[in-house]
């Protein structure tokens, strides 16, 4: 059937918009700010994999690996360089510099890369599956195969790790995990670590998966990812897992109906309808300000 | 008309600019790279202070600022090249369809607060210009032709109107119910000031003159196109703004001429100016988020003490 | 309304913030010209209860009427122009404005010119505005602020940024003032004399006033009657005599103070 392939092609790309979104939303979650470089770090997991596979000859996986902990250092960097000095300072200001390291990201590879594409080698075994008449590539399965495994890591990692309940209090209220004794420095490098890990591996995975590459291929998915984030409910890891999967299956059917043009306008009429109708997200509560 | 020092200092200054500049140029002075960035950076400016009163004026984050600009574009251009209407009247046209989709944008996102606000007009911007994009009508991806109509004379009535306009509105009492709002919103309601009308209002002058300058642009390069009018745009503008000082329109006038000075001579290196821009913005807003001037003007150097700051 | 007839009336007002009642069952009563005194433990409900008067928050039961007339559903700017006005827990002056310029723009509402006037700069706008810097200065005097005019609001001292709020507020012409904690962080001597200007203000303006106040001298000092809330709920009313020896009353501090 044509819409079980649909299926699985939202699917699929909703499992990296997914990968990406639990970025966005735990950053926020704990210091309340949209990192705006954090699609350049996908973009750059992106490159990395690429220079692990043609360089240094690893296969898909390993390459992944690589990925992963190179965009969590990177991320670390980031943090302790740009946004550390504005964690008090007004959530614009934050998001000002957030949107300047982007574009620095961005233009610092190219200036010294070129902007030029790069090829993914093929690096997933390429057999295709007959289920109920659709085509499902092993391609497709393992990349869904490893996002869901990732997933499932990092509830384990913020439900059952001592780090992962330090995420959740300075979340809930920084000063109180502070005098509580977490060490709130660390606690924030390490939800910039995962996260910027989790966006790496997304760039491996779309690499891998749609093999086309570039420097600016950051800000289109990067923003869409934010878009599924505030639609799961920003804030919240399940929402960026369900708005991530949602926004891939709306993209694609959007696609598939004909109007493909329109396709990234979906991703930002569907931000546009949440910020409206219910901010806080299909998972999330509304607060109001204190006055 | 009243009219007080300061006013008739401003009006002989932009007199001799207008004087000095048209001159220069008519007589072959100067020759079309100074021209056109001198054109350039008036419209420049006009987005500048257009946003400042959006952003510095009444504290609402605007950062798809180019979306106006792209609608006062393409509206004028329709205007000028299917209807064949006078250039004036096309200006008009674009200045008044931005400022209905500053309306039309700024009724449903006033609401959310700073970041959320900044993502939403973010993501209204990027709909117009996809929305240009897939139309025919206006050429779509390749573009559409514009006659060349715009002049030093036309850019700088445009410019001198603008900043009147944004200057009387800041001082008066509208202007400090705008500031007010950005200070402290929920005591400017508390005071009795209805401050979804002034975010609104605001929102939707700040549209209009980025859609006049919208039309002087699309009438000055021969060409307009979509990926003109996308978030690098709106950036560009977001950080006259930024460097100039949150608050201070005289802050955002020299930043624009500033970087558009600067842009103009990295031209052939586009690389090397967003790696400028974007380093700018990030040391300012980590050492100096104030900016070069803050929320002062530069009116306020040569004030006596204890002067009147309402003119 | 008649001359009887209270100027404010809560009556079984209450408000749930999802699923959790924070305020409910509350009733009182204020006359023209009393001054009255609203206190209670931290978190009881005090702040909660000023901003459903202002219409921050809308009350999800029970009705206000003021002067008469319902507040159902105003917003808190529609409310300050019927003529309720307030200051806040934590002051909120418009920083980077000047001292003056703080004051006029609680004469905003009553000002007529139009925008269109000032970006025009018709004569409309300079009457307008001449007659907002004349009333401002005016009213800066009475509250021997005046020197601070130009100043901006942020480099006032705390206790003159105090009295900007409160001449602020009443800038607006309210019938009802609120003023929230306005002794906080203020030693006796500063209290004192917040205790002369609100007996002044409340003369001059021909005030009623509701005051929310930890600062039990202040309360017991000045108020004709007193509300006392806990976790939410009134438990208790009456003069200030009355208040001192009621057992609920104490037992809601005295707890307080023991869990310490």
């Amino acid at each position: 059937m044509e819409w079980i392939q649909q299926l699985v092609n939202g699917i699929s790309l909703g499992s990296i918009y997914a990968l990406i979104a639990l970025g966005y939303t735990m950053v926020y979650g704990i210091i309340k700010l949209i990192n705006f470089a954090h699609g350049d770090v996908f973009m750059v997991g992106a490159f990395i994999g690429f220079y692990a596979i043609t360089g240094w000859g690893l296969s898909f996986f390993p390459a992944l690996i690589v990925s992963m902990v190179a965009c969590a250092i990177f991320g670390i960097i980031i943090e302790r360089i740009a946004y550390k000095r504005l964690r008090n300072a007004t959530r614009i200001a934050a998001l000002i510099t957030a949107i300047g390291v982007s574009l620095l990201i961005e233009y610092v590879f190219i200036y010294f890369r070129g902007a030029g594409l790069e090829t993914y080698p093929s690096v997933l075994p390429t057999k295709t599956f007959d289920v109920f008449g659709a085509q499902i590539t092993s391609k497709s399965l393992i990349i869904l195969g490893t996002s869901v495994g990732l997933m499932l890591i990092l509830q384990f990692i913020v439900h059952k790790t001592k780090t992962g309940k330090a995420m959740r209090a300075v979340s809930h209220d920084i000063d109180a995990a502070r005098l509580m004794g977490i060490n709130v420095d660390r606690t924030i490098s390490a939800t910039f670590a995962i996260g910027s890990a989790l966006a790496g591996a997304a760039g491996v995975i779309f690499g891998a998966y749609y093999t086309k590459i570039e420097p600016l291929m950051g800000v289109i998915p990067g923003l869409k990812a934010f878009v599924a984030a505030v639609l799961g409910g920003i804030g919240i890891i399940p929402g960026a897992m369900i708005g991530g999967l949602i926004l891939g299956v709306v993209e694609t059917i959007v696609s598939a109906l004909g109007f493909s043009l329109w396709r990234d306008a979906a991703a930002f009429i569907i931000l546009i309808l949440i910020l409206i109708f219910k901010p806080s997200g299909i998972l999330g509560k509304n607060t109001k300000e204190k006055v | 008309m009243k009219k007080t020092k300061t006013f008739w200092v401003f009006l002989i200054l932009s007199a001799l600019i207008y004087g000095v500049i048209q001159f220069l140029m008519t007589g072959g002075w100067i020759d079309s790279l100074y021209s056109n960035m001198i054109i350039l950076m008036a419209i420049n400016i006009m987005l500048a202070v257009s946003l400042h009163l959006v952003i510095g004026i009444t504290g609402q984050f605007s950062i798809g600022h180019a979306g106006f600009l792209a609608v006062g574009a393409y509206v004028s251009a329709i205007a000028t090249m299917k209807f064949q209407l006078p250039f004036p009247i096309a200006i008009l046209a674009g200045g008044i369809v931005a400022a209905l989709a500053g309306l039309l944008v700024g009724i449903p996102t006033l609401r959310l607060r700073g970041d959320y606000l900044a993502i939403a007009t973010l993501g209204f911007a990027e709909i117009i210009r996809i929305f240009f994009l897939n139309i025919d009508y206006v050429g779509g991806a390749a573009g559409m032709q514009v006659t060349h109509l715009t002049t030093w004379t036309s850019t700088f009535i445009c410019l001198f109107i603008t900043i009147l306009v944004i200057v009387n509105f800041t001082n008066s009492r509208h202007g400090r119910a705008a500031i007010a709002i950005r200070e402290n919103e929920i005591a400017a309601d508390a005071m009795g000031i209805n401050t979804t009308y002034y975010k609104v209002a605001a929102f939707a002058l700040g549209s209009l003159f980025a859609g006049v300058a919208g039309a002087l642009q699309a009438h000055n390069f021969y060409i307009i196109n979509p990926t003109n009018f996308g978030f690098l745009k709106s950036f560009d503008i977001l950080i006259y703004v930024v460097l100039g000082g949150l608050g201070s329109l005289s802050g955002s006038v020299i930043a624009a001429s500033f970087l558009t000075i600067i842009s103009t001579y990295l031209q052939d290196y586009p690389e090397t100016r967003m790696i400028i821009y974007s380093l700018v913005l990030v040391i300012v807003m980590l050492y100096r988020p104030k900016g070069l001037m803050g929320t002062k003007e530069i009116t306020d150097l040569f004030k006596r003490k204890g002067g009147n700051s309402n003119d | 309304m008649t001359k009887n007839e209270p100027l404010l009336q809560m009556k079984n007002v209450g408000i749930s913030f999802g699923g959790l009642k924070a305020v409910s069952a509350i009733d009182v009563e204020l006359n023209q010209g009393e001054l009255i005194g609203l206190i209670g433990p931290n978190g009881a409900g005090k702040t909660t209860t000023f901003n459903m008067l202002t219409g921050v928050y809308a009350p999800t039961e029970g009705e206000i009427l003021f002067d008469g007339k319902s507040l159902k559903g105003l917003q808190p700017f529609q409310v300050t122009r019927r003529g309720i006005s307030r200051t806040f827990q934590n002051i909120r002056l418009f920083e980077e404005l000047s001292v003056l310029d703080n004051v006029k723009v609680a004469y905003h509402s009553l000002a007529k010119h139009s925008m269109l006037s000032s970006i025009l700069r018709l004569p409309s706008h300079y009457k307008g505005e001449k007659e907002m810097e004349e009333k401002s200065i005016e009213f800066l005097k009475i509250f021997q602020l005046d020197r601070y005019m130009n100043e901006k609001a942020k480099n006032l001292p705390y206790g003159q940024q105090r009295r900007l709020e409160i001449a602020r507020a009443l800038a607006a012409g309210p019938k009802l003032l609120l003023l929230d904690e306005p002794a906080a962080g203020m030693n006796p001597q500063e209290t004192h004399e917040l205790m002369e200007l609100i007996a002044f203000i409340r003369k001059k303006f021909q005030l009623t006033i509701l005051l929310i106040e930890h600062d039990m001298p202040l309360v017991m000092g000045i108020c004709e009657r007193i509300y006392v809330l806990d976790h939410g709920q009134l438990i208790a009313e009456g003069t200030p005599e009355v208040i001192r020896n009621h057992p609920k009353v104490i037992e809601a501090y005295l707890g307080e103070e023991v869990a310490e």
